[in-house]
């Protein structure tokens, strides 16, 4: 049954349909956030005591904004296509995975895999993401206020990734044209990732990226670029080395 | 008069055998291992090593041609609010856009729907030819995630989740850069002409804990209506479907090592994973333990090619069976009317297995817009209806040959083995006898 549905009032004062988890399930959320149609004026959600659940949010496809108080568990959001979700504490693995379009925005720290194999929309992270952060993307933008952990970008097709901290270990293994910003120091490069050349249209995308993601007080100039040196774009056995 | 030895025959090494030869002179030329499509060509233990045991006096047979014998499946029944209902219990396997051209998905759709059964999308994403075509399809989530998308997810009748593949358990793939034409480039959000890697794990899960969290996903997406298989390559197949169960999938897909592939290396091809024969009574018995033996559907593939195979591998336990290279067998893949083609090619009709190089005379495997026309997707569909009605008939004659008025009414006690090979693989007794080996005895 789904929750304390809206008054006409409420929604003229800007109210947003609340979901309380400690009352209703994660079924009856996300079939509930399934059944809105375009135009839908129930565009404000609010899902409360969240406590780690998996899968909140996922798979919505309607322009709405979702607000979680709380932190949550694996998969938040996975596959988002139009809407804006903000999680107002930390997110568990996978936050994000496939997103289509819309944006997500983490306030605390992500765990590994955040927006993996996303394809569009824009994906922010406020604290630290762990390992693989962007793994396999393919045209997400992901900004990270943090630092991320080892393995991020790997065999990352497009997209941007920005680091206003530290990278892991072996960042961007195997990368394909998604484009690598990091402020900080990075640990170690993966296999034909290398440093390239800030241009001023890397500057102007950069900060562009900056200022969709509300990051104030950083210039893009104090970031470097990693992408790929494509060598192993077609196999090669003089390259046997680097598999 | 001089004396002369008397000529000796040659004799060639039966390990080092002409074809080791030329591998190993090729591998000296290229510096680079043989990478090709199709599944295993070694000989290994299959399901020509079972036989039916018809009924005389201890068991009644059903009339030929009169007495029903039902061939209906239904697949998705643990979880799903839509299970999948087929007319025959044999599916089309997973087959990529990409590997195969927009034609042949068009006909594998067209065949499959005439015959009330269900294709298999693949590396390539969902097109509009197969879904257009297709009544009931099957999208699959693989690790590469190339083309996956929430209204693809949507619009298809289940989910299958790729753990492995029967050819390649553990292994990835690669696309190469010659059959990456503009559409296969968009679709996998890669730039046209470079070498397209699949991966070989799900980038965002790392064990069976996660696999169970993103099935949960991957239902709460597609609330809870469509059935998800989770397909693993036959390697271990007790354990694998074991965790597949408890990870919750609808239905398990094992896929032994004569399954096909796109392209992949040869050593590999020949060298990894178990044969389809070895894998179901595992898979079988994982369930049965479990106390899900028809509860969660087993599917099994990898070299099932006539109704016989279907009946047998019904028998030992599974549900349905998929095809993927007989499919392509029934569109016209190395027909030998492409002869002369397949000489100019280094090959026979027969043989041609390199898929990956996108020239495929018979227009199937490639992304050449010339030789695709080549396949009609209407008469090409017919071909592989009249080759699936076929198989269910052989399949449903033997059935009543053994009493039984439906296909999964077969069971281990219709078979025996004709190797001890065969009998310990597939549970059943060696032929005149009543060994199982590894088995007490009755």
């Amino acid at each position: 049954m789904p929750a304390t549905p809206m008054s006409k009032a409420e929604r003229e004062q800007g109210h947003a349909r609340v979901f309380d988890l400690s009352q209703h399930s994660l079924r009856e959320l996300n079939q509930a956030l399934h059944q809105l149609t375009p135009g839908s004026n129930e565009t404000a959600w609010e899902v409360l005591n969240p406590k780690g659940s998996h899968s909140v949010a996922v798979g919505v496809d309607q322009p709405v904004s979702i607000d979680v108080r709380g932190s949550v568990g694996y998969y938040c959001a996975g596959m988002n296509d139009g809407a804006t979700i903000t999680v107002h504490g930390s997110a568990g693995p996978g936050v994000g995975e496939n997103m289509m379009s819309g944006s997500i925005v983490i306030k605390g720290d992500a765990s590994q895999y955040a927006g993996a194999t996303g394809r569009g929309g824009l994906l922010v992270i406020e604290g630290n993401a762990s390992s693989r952060c962007g793994i396999s993307m393919k045209g997400i933008d992901i900004v990270v206020h943090g630092n991320i952990g080892h393995m991020s970008a790997f065999m990352a097709q497009s997209g941007n990734l920005v680091v206003l901290g530290d990278a892991g270990d072996a960042l961007g293994d195997s990368i394909y044209e998604a484009r690598l910003f990091v402020r900080g120091k990075v640990e170690s490069l993966g296999a034909d990732c290398i440093a390239k050349e800030m241009r001023p249209e890397h500057i102007e995308l950069l900060q562009g990226l900056l200022d969709k993601a509300g990051v104030t007080g950083v210039k893009a100039s104090e970031f470097k670029r990693y992408g790929s040196a494509r060598k192993l774009y077609n196999f090669n056995i003089d390259n046997a080395d680097a598999y | 008069m001089t004396y002369r030895n008397p000529p000796t025959t040659p004799r060639k090494s039966a390990t080092f055998d002409d074809y080791t030869l030329s591998e190993i002179r090729r591998a000296a030329a290229t510096g680079i291992y043989d990478i090709r499509g199709a599944g295993a060509k070694r000989k290994l233990p299959h399901f020509d090593d079972l036989l039916f045991l018809g009924a005389s006096i201890s068991r009644y047979p059903l009339e030929g041609y009169r007495e029903r014998c039902d061939t209906s499946v239904v697949l998705g029944t643990r979880h799903a609010r839509k299970p999948i209902e087929l007319k025959i219990p044999i599916t089309i396997a997973g087959m990529s856009f990409g590997s195969l051209s927009g034609p042949a998905k068009e006909a594998l759709g067209r065949g499959a729907t005439l015959s009330g059964t269900s294709t298999t999308t693949g590396d390539g994403g969902m097109t509009e030819e197969e879904r257009g075509h297709s009544k009931t399809l099957v999208y699959q989530y693989l690790p590469s995630r190339y083309g996956m998308n929430p209204r693809d997810l949507r619009r298809a009748d289940a989910i299958e989740v790729v753990v492995g593949q029967g050819a390649k358990p553990g292994g990835g793939g690669m696309l190469l850069g010659q059959k990456i034409s503009d559409r296969v480039a968009e679709m996998r959000t890669l730039p046209k002409g470079i070498d397209q890697r699949s991966a070989s794990r799900h980038p965002d899960w790392t064990g069976p804990d996660d696999l169970e969290i993103k099935i949960l996903e991957l239902r709460e997406i597609t609330d809870w209506e469509k059935p998800i298989y989770v397909k693993v390559g036959g390697a271990r197949p007790y354990y694998d479907t074991a965790l597949a169960v408890k990870a919750g999938a609808d239905v398990v897909v094992v896929d032994g090592m004569q399954g096909g592939t796109a392209a992949t290396q040869e050593v590999f091809i020949e060298n990894v994973g178990q044969p389809t024969l070895a894998c179901i009574r595992p898979a079988v018995q994982a369930l049965q333990d479990l106390g899900m033996h028809r509860k969660v559907q087993l599917i099994v593939s990898g070299g099932i090619r006539n109704g016989a195979d279907v009946a047998k591998a019904l028998a030992l336990g599974v549900d349905a069976v998929s095809i993927g290279t007989a499919a392509l067998v029934a569109l016209g893949d190395n027909d030998p009317r492409w002869e002369a083609e397949y000489n100019a090619l280094g090959t026979t009709a027969g043989a041609y297995d390199d898929w990956h190089e996108g020239r495929d005379p018979a227009g199937i495997t490639t992304q050449d817009p010339e030789l695709m026309k080549r396949v009609d997707p209407i008469a090409a569909g017919r071909r592989l209806a009249n080759y699936l009605k076929v198989m269910t008939l052989e399949a449903q004659t033997i059935a009543r040959a053994c009493g039984k008025n439906s296909l999964h009414n077969l069971e281990p006690e219709d078979l025996v083995a004709l190797s001890i090979e065969a009998a310990a693989m597939a549970g059943v007794p060696l032929a005149g006898t009543n060994w199982i080996p590894g088995k007490n005895g009755f």
